[in-house]
């Protein structure tokens, strides 16, 4: 039997899903992982970037965050965090994989208020506004399209991070493609393919759920400016 | 790669041991080495199958919506998933690890070129065009020139985000520097050895794109004046 029949009779036994520490029970905690990962990360970022953008300043800072954290393996950051005061458990590995998720969306929050035409801004000032009126009521409106593209971008990012969480023993999804290598490659082959299929679902059919979201959240007239965010975001970010 | 590592008993298990480093300098340098060289071969050998993908996406505009999609698709899967779907057939060892690292790379690399070929001006074009060049010496005169900054910086990323997604190699126990980030969490979470892997993985990254900025830097002349 070749890896892929093994990896399909593998997903058609019901005990796998259902059993303790099974597909489901695995889904679970991939999931609270990574909405509380995702979750950390924008409020952290977004408050940031926004102001950031506002002031028009620390646009240097904002590239900085990107690169450097594009050097950092996410495997030394899950490795050394438990050591910290944090601790071992959810906390450390939700703290770690926030970290990736920062990038994105506080690019993208920096760049959408930037990219606000200054017409529009002038004319807010104009009308009487205040600076914190302005960010509330004009640029955070029109950046809306970025901070969608960069939610977008973080959290398919952070579900696919949340896979490593498995090297620490963190859980998630990861775990069953680990346990497939901790038996041999021939006995294992199945369920490691099984394990890659539902990581990599889910990471596809969130993407998916967050493009329609993105589209739903910007409104009609800045609908063309979706695709140059997305670009964006995609510049902002790489590596696994 | 076979590591042999020496615990000397040290209080307070601290960050940072000069004497870890002296013990096991040469499993150190050889994961360094290991590290290196996994991250020039696969950053090489994605360059030069992205050049041709991203002339062909640039010439054939039919072509650069499917190779943009798939590139896209193949982004979202995320590191683990691949060395999964690989893995089994490819088997345990630096093949494996190879392959994943070089097919993100690949992605990184193709579309910063197509950006940076999309990037030259129409009018440039149609001026190389109108003084008599070909399809050929318009394109190695003219244009991948002027694009070698977008290129370069895809290198740059590819590079970089490479020397990162080496580490998880060690799930087939070929990660280099991470083999030895994972054993120091294996062995009592062993922090000195962790750190010194760590450091040294960032160190390379930022080593490398020195590097790759100072070979840019030598390549485009023209861009120095401005």
């Amino acid at each position: 039997m070749n890896p892929i029949e093994q990896a399909v009779v593998w997903l058609n036994d019901p005990l796998n899903w259902t059993n303790p520490g099974g597909v489901l029970d695995r889904l679970g905690e991939h999931l609270s992982i990574s909405v509380a990962a995702v979750l950390l990360g924008c409020l952290v970022a977004w408050p940031l970037g926004l102001w950031l953008g506002h002031t028009g300043r620390g646009g240097g800072m904002v590239v900085l965050v990107s690169n450097v954290t594009l050097a950092i393996p996410t495997l030394a950051l899950l490795t050394i965090l438990p050591l910290t005061f944090l601790g071992f458990g959810r906390p450390a590995v939700v703290v770690a994989l926030a970290v990736f998720a920062v990038p994105p969306l506080l690019a993208n929050a920096y760049t959408g208020v930037r990219q606000v035409d200054p017409e529009a801004r002038d004319a807010a000032r104009g009308m009487g506004l205040s600076g914190g009126q302005v960010l509330r009521r004009v640029e955070l409106p029109l950046a809306v399209p970025y901070l969608a593209a960069g939610f977008r971008t973080a959290t398919v990012q952070v579900i696919a991070t949340a896979a490593l969480a498995s090297f620490v023993d963190g859980g998630g999804l990861g775990q069953i493609i680990r346990a497939g290598f901790g038996l041999d490659i021939a006995a294992g082959g199945g369920q490691i393919i099984a394990g890659g299929v539902l990581v990599a679902g889910l990471a596809i059919l969130a993407e998916l759920l967050l493009a329609v979201v993105e589209r739903q959240v910007t409104p009609g007239p800045l609908r063309p400016a979706r695709r140059r965010a997305n670009r964006r975001a995609a510049d902002a970010t790489a590596g696994g | 790669m076979s590591f042999h590592l020496s615990y000397r008993a040290e209080p307070g298990n601290p960050w940072f041991s000069w004497q870890y480093v002296r013990d096991n300098s040469d499993t150190i340098l050889a994961a360094l080495r290991e590290h290196a060289s996994l991250t020039a071969r696969a950053v090489l050998i994605a360059a030069v199958v992205a050049l041709p993908l991203a002339v062909a996406a640039y010439w054939f505009r039919s072509l650069s919506g499917p190779i943009l999609a798939v590139t896209g698709v193949l982004y979202t899967i995320p590191s683990l998933a691949l060395f999964a779907f690989l893995a089994p057939y490819l088997g345990i060892g630096a093949i494996t690890v190879l392959s994943v690292v070089v097919l993100y790379a690949l992605l990184v690399i193709v579309r910063n070129a197509l950006a940076g070929l999309g990037q030259v001006p129409p009018e440039i074009r149609e001026a190389a065009e109108g003084m008599g060049y070909g399809r050929w010496g318009r394109l190695f005169r003219v244009e991948l020139p002027l694009a070698l900054p977008g290129i370069l910086t895809g290198v740059r990323l590819a590079t970089v985000s490479t020397v990162a997604l080496v580490t998880v190699g060690v799930v087939v126990g070929r990660g280099g520097l991470g083999q030895l980030i994972f054993a120091g969490f294996q062995n009592n979470f062993y922090r000195a050895q962790i750190m010194t892997g760590t450091v040294l993985c960032v160190l390379l990254a930022l080593v490398l794109d020195l590097l790759l900025a100072g070979v840019g830097r030598l390549l485009t002349p023209w861009l120095r004046s401005r």
